[in-house]
């Protein structure tokens, strides 16, 4: 069953939240990022121009225009495929493991998977930068000291969202996380 | 939690263990058939309402029905469908077959349960046949998966046997099914992002990491895939070879025919480049066939190339004389080069020479060294004079050994550099070794100033006491290197400098080859081709799931991006790091000791 939410992250744009229920041990959620807006496409773009005819009145050379051209594609292609991130899915599944995917705007994905034996918890941590600001982390398990923390795997890292958004998928997570360690059969 | 498991399992094979089961006597739910401590492991513990996993390949998914084969990996519980038996089969030469797997792979194969593809949901009769397979292959859990034919709704249970007594009371614990490629997951290597430290190879019970044991179980399993469902064996399997066997025999004939077929080809060539001077080609009934079939216009072509390269004529058409002039070209920059260097040098010479920077040197002392390196100058544009009739045969040999790839290119190009700048680099050693001399001069005036001695017995300073006319000796000399330094240490400083850019530029091509070399070319066009070789890690894809019926995923592999690709399979490289620090080369600088920035191979001189 799905479910939609809005909120907002830390500089207040709209983020959407989707949360699809498959079973009780299998849960994905799905947070899709601001899109890139037109104004801002047009100032970029008119900025390059501006700067390349301002450019071409001193030098007279035709090919500063053209480049401008050139660099103003490649520019948007590159931002499109290997920086804009459209949505972050994070699919958690009992006594498997914790996958993030983002995906670019150009369709490019990225996927990381993380095994049910290597994560300890899944925490919310603050950190100061220039205010306060909440994110969720994957804590993962020390191989040598069956205690300890080996490394810190944040979450939702270009979606930046907001604690109410991140509560409630903390929740999710910490009922699954119970489940699986009430039924985990390593010691 | 360990003590209460071993008692249920002793409690459990006890019960089992008094039922007589119908059947051949070796169904004795003991491990004798199975490797000790792999198919029935009483060491997990089930508590109910536990998630089970099957992994289950996509090719067996449109297989006729039968018994899943494949191994239990307790501590994850999940289970690894490895292949499909077909009925009608007999237990015991299944029993067999499997003994003789465990044996050849050291992974522990048993039989997991039944796989049921039938038209409509199975009968009762169909089901209680099914069950009683459960009791001749004993397994705990016994997974019975079954599939419509041509729809999408899969069912699955996983029943666990507490004996005959109370039927109803076999728990029954939810299953996930996974789907992966059984191909894929075979030839692929998985990379961890970080290895543990003290993995034992051919661990059979222990896995570090539950997907690394699903990827390790099916890559041990060659031994199952031998034989097919098309055999005539006893036992007909289901599994990735049933796909395409044909289309592997080949790709394994040409690949055990690709290496003598190399050393073939590389002897041929060597034979035709031989064979390509002789005249025979040219009579006209050949000439005329072999212009009209394009794969012999297409060797003639390469034919002449390699003809150009080895002929010392001279060129008859523009198009070679392109590539011919080319070299000519070159060594005819080299003289002018070589003499714009040499002028430049002579500048700098006579600049030193004069007021440099409105320094004011020792008029004598610069005099005698500026024209001492003048006469060098002159000496070096003599005898590159001399050579220029020559460079161009010289070259031209040279570039031969280019076909031997880039790095050779580089590598030469690297040692012309150091033989035309070879008279900077005489400057340098002149220029360093009297400013050595000078500043240990004058250090050991200076102690005498101070009246200490170097002991070099001792390796330290001790005082001593000078007569009167050492002591005046010693102080006029001092005075004489003082006044000298500067005029010294200038001509140092801007021949050091020369040398230091010069080496700079060798140090480039250097870190190009090293680059170049150290490339893996293999595993970035593994990469390319063969994503799937090469795996950083598995995804998960869910697919359509209706309610009641169970979770089905698809795993898929990630292939490694290509920066770790570089990183891990990088080649070692003949090039080893510079020996000095930075500290060690400014000190060296300073008291005027030659460096040596390249690897030394064989000896170390420092």
């Amino acid at each position: 069953m799905e479910d939609e939410q809005s909120f907002s992250d830390i500089c207040g744009g709209r983020l959407a939240l989707q949360r699809r229920f498959y079973s009780p041990s299998c849960l994905e959620f799905c947070l899709s990022c601001p899109r890139i807006t037109l104004r801002s496409l047009t100032a970029v773009t008119c900025t390059v121009w501006l700067a390349a005819y301002g450019l071409f009145t001193l030098c007279e050379n035709t090919m500063i225009l053209s480049a401008a051209i050139f660099i103003t594609l490649l520019g948007l292609l590159g931002y499109l495929h290997f920086v804009k991130i459209d949505h972050e899915t994070l699919l958690i599944i009992d006594s498997l493991g914790i996958q993030m995917t983002s995906s670019y705007a150009s369709g490019k994905e990225s996927t990381t998977f993380i095994e049910m034996g290597q994560v300890n918890d899944v925490v919310i941590n603050e950190a100061i930068y220039m205010k306060v600001i909440y994110y969720l982390c994957i804590l993962l398990k020390d191989p040598v000291e069956p205690h300890g923390i080996s490394q810190v795997v944040p979450l939702f890292q270009s979606a930046k969202p907001r604690l109410d958004c991140l509560i409630e998928v903390y929740r999710s997570c910490q009922d699954i996380l119970a489940h699986q360690k009430a039924t985990s059969t390593s010691p | 939690m360990g003590l209460v498991s071993r008692g249920a399992a002793e409690a459990g094979r006890g019960a089992a263990s008094a039922v007589d089961r119908p059947g051949p006597p070796d169904a004795v739910p003991n491990p004798t058939p199975t490797p000790p401590a792999e198919g029935a492991d009483p060491g997990s513990s089930r508590s109910p309402g536990m998630v089970l996993k099957a992994f289950f390949p996509t090719c067996c998914a449109s297989a006729d029905s039968g018994l899943l084969v494949g191994r239990w990996v307790p501590e994850q519980s999940s289970a690894v469908v490895l292949a499909v038996v077909h009925f009608p089969f007999i237990p015991i030469q299944v029993k067999e077959l499997l003994a003789q797997v465990q044996q050849a792979s050291q992974v522990g194969v048993t039989v997991l349960g039944t796989w049921c593809h039938r038209r409509q949901e199975p009968e009762e009769s169909l089901g209680h046949f099914l069950e009683g397979l459960g009791a001749i292959f004993s397994h705990r859990p016994w997974f019975q998966l079954c599939r419509e034919r041509g729809s999408k709704s899969w069912s699955c249970k996983a029943t666990h046997w507490q004996g005959p007594a109370s039927p109803a009371a076999s728990g029954e614990d939810q299953v996930m099914l996974i789907f992966y490629d059984q191909r894929k997951v075979l030839l692929s290597q998985l990379h961890p992002p970080t290895a543990l430290p003290d993995r034992q190879a051919g661990d059979t019970t222990a896995s570090a990491g539950g997907l690394a044991a699903v990827f390790d179980t099916v890559a041990r399993s060659e031994a199952l895939f031998q034989s097919d469902r098309f055999d005539e064996g006893p036992v007909r399997l289901s599994h990735w070879q049933s796909e395409g066997m044909e289309a592997s025999i080949l790709v394994e004939l040409a690949k055990w025919a690709a290496g003598p077929v190399c050393l073939f080809l590389a002897c041929l060539l060597s034979l035709i480049s031989a064979a390509s001077a002789c005249r025979v080609f040219k009579l006209w009934p050949l000439s005329f066939i072999w212009s009209k079939l394009s794969t012999c216009e297409q060797l003639r072509h390469r034919l002449e190339q390699l003809t150009l390269i080895f002929s010392t004529r001279k060129a008859e058409s523009p198009a070679q004389l392109m590539r011919k002039d080319l070299i000519g070209q070159l060594a005819d920059a080299l003289i002018p080069v070589a003499d714009r260097v040499a002028e430049e040098l002579q500048h700098l010479l006579q600049w030193l020479m004069g007021a440099p920077a409105g320094l004011k040197m020792n008029r004598a002392l610069d005099q005698v060294l500026g024209r001492f390196f003048l006469y060098h100058i002159h000496l070096w544009i003599s005898y590159i004079h001399l050579m220029s009739p020559f460079i161009e045969r010289i070259l031209w040999h040279v570039g031969l050994s280019a076909c031997l790839g880039l790095t050779v290119a580089l590598s030469i190009l690297s040692d012309i550099i150091a033989l035309l700048t070879f008279h900077i680099y005489c400057f340098y050693v002149y220029g360093a070794r009297l400013y050595c001399l000078k500043i240990h001069g004058l250090s050991s005036l200076w102690r005498l100033f101070r009246g200490k001695k170097w002991n070099v017995l001792r390796q330290r300073v001790d005082s001593c006491s000078y007569d009167l006319d050492q002591l005046f000796i010693g102080t006029l000399l001092f005075t004489i290197l003082v006044f000298l330094l500067p005029t010294t240490a200038l001509y140092y400083l801007v021949f050091t400098l020369l040398r230091l850019l010069v080496v700079a530029v060798q140090g480039l091509i250097h870190l190009l080859v090293d680059l170049i070399n150290s490339l893996p070319l293999y595993s970035l066009g593994l990469r390319l081709c063969r994503p799937y070789r090469l795996a950083a890690g598995v995804k998960f894809r869910v697919l359509e799931h209706e309610t009641g019926r169970p979770l089905r995923l698809l795993m898929q592999i990630n292939p490694l991006p290509y920066s770790r690709v570089v990183h891990t399979y990088r080649l070692p490289t003949c090039g080893c790091h510079p020996k000095h620090s930075w500290g060690s080369l400014c000190r060296k600088l300073f008291f005027g000791e030659l460096i040596y920035p390249w690897r030394q191979r064989g000896n170390k001189q420092d």
